[in-house]
């Protein structure tokens, strides 16, 4: 790797780690505000012109509150569960393809910080190990709460993940690459994926609302069932750092929602406006856009939380394993003999 | 069995047809729904910058009045104190010495006139009770404060402001 290259990769990893905890932090503001215009009401508005410092203030009562280890929990454990959650939360977005090349004083660059060409697969394992974060958590907790949070966040996430799993493999079907680079570029201008796969991208949605934990599958921290779920025991920062890779996790897979099926940094008329504002601009236009994409879909995170109530565990379960398996099967079998038909009549 | 009143209502209970099993138009509808309410105006009034307004005999912290020429009207006879049900007024009467003629109306007036507002049930039985109209549950929400000392409220907060003032 030459050495502007390498610079500008720090630089990007520096600057994607601060925007992701940024987005994450005004994250939970936005949460309190849209919950509050769903509601009627006007929401944080105290601290700083329309409570925009809220989350500083939130971020320093979380620093200040009082550490608590409790007598009969896991030490070591029960310190690795948050860091685990917030550590695979942030690595995620290593391989999201931010913008396309751009171009600096003679100098290519590509806005993304590593292009594996199993990026995909990444995501998902990184995803997975995310519960890891929560089951260790409840678990060295030594309480019933806190372990059948986390046992309901794992078996949660493991049926779910299968389905996401099959709703993707429909969609490489049609790409042929693994590479979240590649599937951006595939889908220029308006040849978006969700226009071919729009059941793939409903099963990839309600998945990933059951990945991430949010409602109306947060039954995880299901409060009248379970006190607080797995973080019943937690206190202080690494509370802070439970509740933090949440928002983290629903930018990141927002993002991939994005990536996958939006067209990442793509948007109609995009080769005129390249043609009229040159190699440098024109990224960042794209760059722009697909934080437009990232910002609604964490909106529709929020407002799908506002509107529907949470699902009983065993409807849950019906959801995951007698619909949302069977339907990805057969959109697999139908993404199949259509593009096999298409192929061979010509298209 | 024979219905008691033709209030009675028999009810279909259908089986749910495909599109209401498949949850996603109910959920479409419940997401429209919390959309026109993002758009409405808020129902907050924040409250101490804002105030709600009042009805006219809205009961709120009580006032003792002067009269035309600026005199404290109060006599402190106590019938205030003798009718509040949460015997939350207390006072102690003075004798007007010569020269206090153009502060106290009547030649007898309260030296000391209290109220414990965290006793007061705000009745307006006091209001009633006054034979001088020397008190009136006029004025705003009583504010909060740290210590219950505090809520004893005494002449300075309760009389009504000089007149040429």
């Amino acid at each position: 790797m030459e050495t502007p290259q390498l610079i500008f990769s720090i630089v990007l990893i520096v600057v994607i780690f601060l925007i992701s905890l940024v987005v994450a932090m005004y994250s939970t503001y936005a949460e309190r505000k849209v919950a509050a215009f769903f509601q009627d009401r006007i929401g944080p508005n105290r601290a700083g012109p329309w409570g925009i410092l809220q989350p500083l203030a939130d971020g320093g009562k979380m620093f200040l509150k009082e550490e608590i280890i409790p007598t009969n929990a896991t030490g070591f454990l029960f310190i690795v569960g948050p860091s685990l959650a917030i550590l695979t939360a942030c690595i995620g977005s290593a391989v999201i393809p931010w913008g396309s090349a751009i171009q600096i004083g003679g100098h290519t660059f590509d806005l993304q910080v590593t292009d594996i060409n199993v990026g995909i697969l990444y995501i998902f394992g990184v995803v997975s190990l995310g519960v890891y974060g929560i089951m260790i958590g409840g678990w060295a907790s030594n309480n019933k709460y806190s372990l059948l949070g986390a046992i309901r966040a794992a078996s949660q996430n493991i049926s779910y993940e299968i389905s996401m799993g099959l709703s993707i493999i429909a969609l490489l079907m049609l790409t042929g690459t693994l590479s979240l680079k590649e599937i951006a570029e595939q889908q220029h201008s308006w040849h978006w994926n969700v226009i071919r796969q729009p059941l793939g991208f409903l099963l990839f949605l309600v998945c990933a609302f059951a990945e991430t934990n949010r409602s109306p599958f947060d039954l995880p921290e299901c409060e009248t069932e379970l006190v607080g779920g797995y973080h019943t025991e937690y206190s202080s920062m690494k509370l802070g750092f439970y509740l933090f890779a949440e928002y983290i996790n629903m930018f990141i897979s927002s993002a991939v929602m994005a990536t996958l099926y939006w067209g990442g940094y793509n948007y109609p008329g995009m080769d005129w406006v390249a043609a009229h504002t040159g190699p440098t601009v024109a990224p960042i236009i794209g760059v722009v856009v697909l934080f437009a994409k990232i910002f609604f879909s964490i909106f529709f995170f929020m407002w799908v939380r506002w509107t529907i109530p949470r699902f009983r565990y065993d409807q849950l379960m019906d959801l995951g394993w007698k619909i949302l398996i069977p339907l990805a099967i057969a959109n697999i079998v139908l993404t199949g003999v259509g593009s096999t038909l298409l192929t061979h009549f010509g298209y | 069995m024979e219905p008691l009143s033709n209030k009675r209502k028999v009810l279909e209970v259908k089986p749910l047809n495909f599109l209401e099993r498949a949850y996603l138009p109910a959920i479409v509808g419940g997401l429209s729904t919390t959309m026109k309410h993002f758009f409405k105006k808020p129902v907050t009034i924040s409250y101490p910058e804002e105030k709600r307004e009042f009805s006219e005999n809205f009961r709120g912290m009580h006032s003792l009045k002067r009269d035309e020429e600026g005199r404290e009207r109060c006599t402190a006879c106590g019938l205030c104190a003798l009718s509040c049900p949460a015997e939350a007024i207390t006072m102690t009467a003075a004798e007007r010495q010569k020269g206090e003629e153009h502060l106290y109306r009547e030649e007898k007036y309260a030296a000391v006139y209290e109220i414990n507002m965290l006793r007061c049930i705000f009745c307006g039985l006091c209001e009633e009770a006054c034979p001088k109209e020397a008190i009136y549950l006029d004025g705003d929400i009583v504010p909060a404060d740290y210590l219950r000392k505090d809520f004893i409220y005494g002449k300075d907060k309760l009389v009504e402001a000089p007149l040429n003032q």
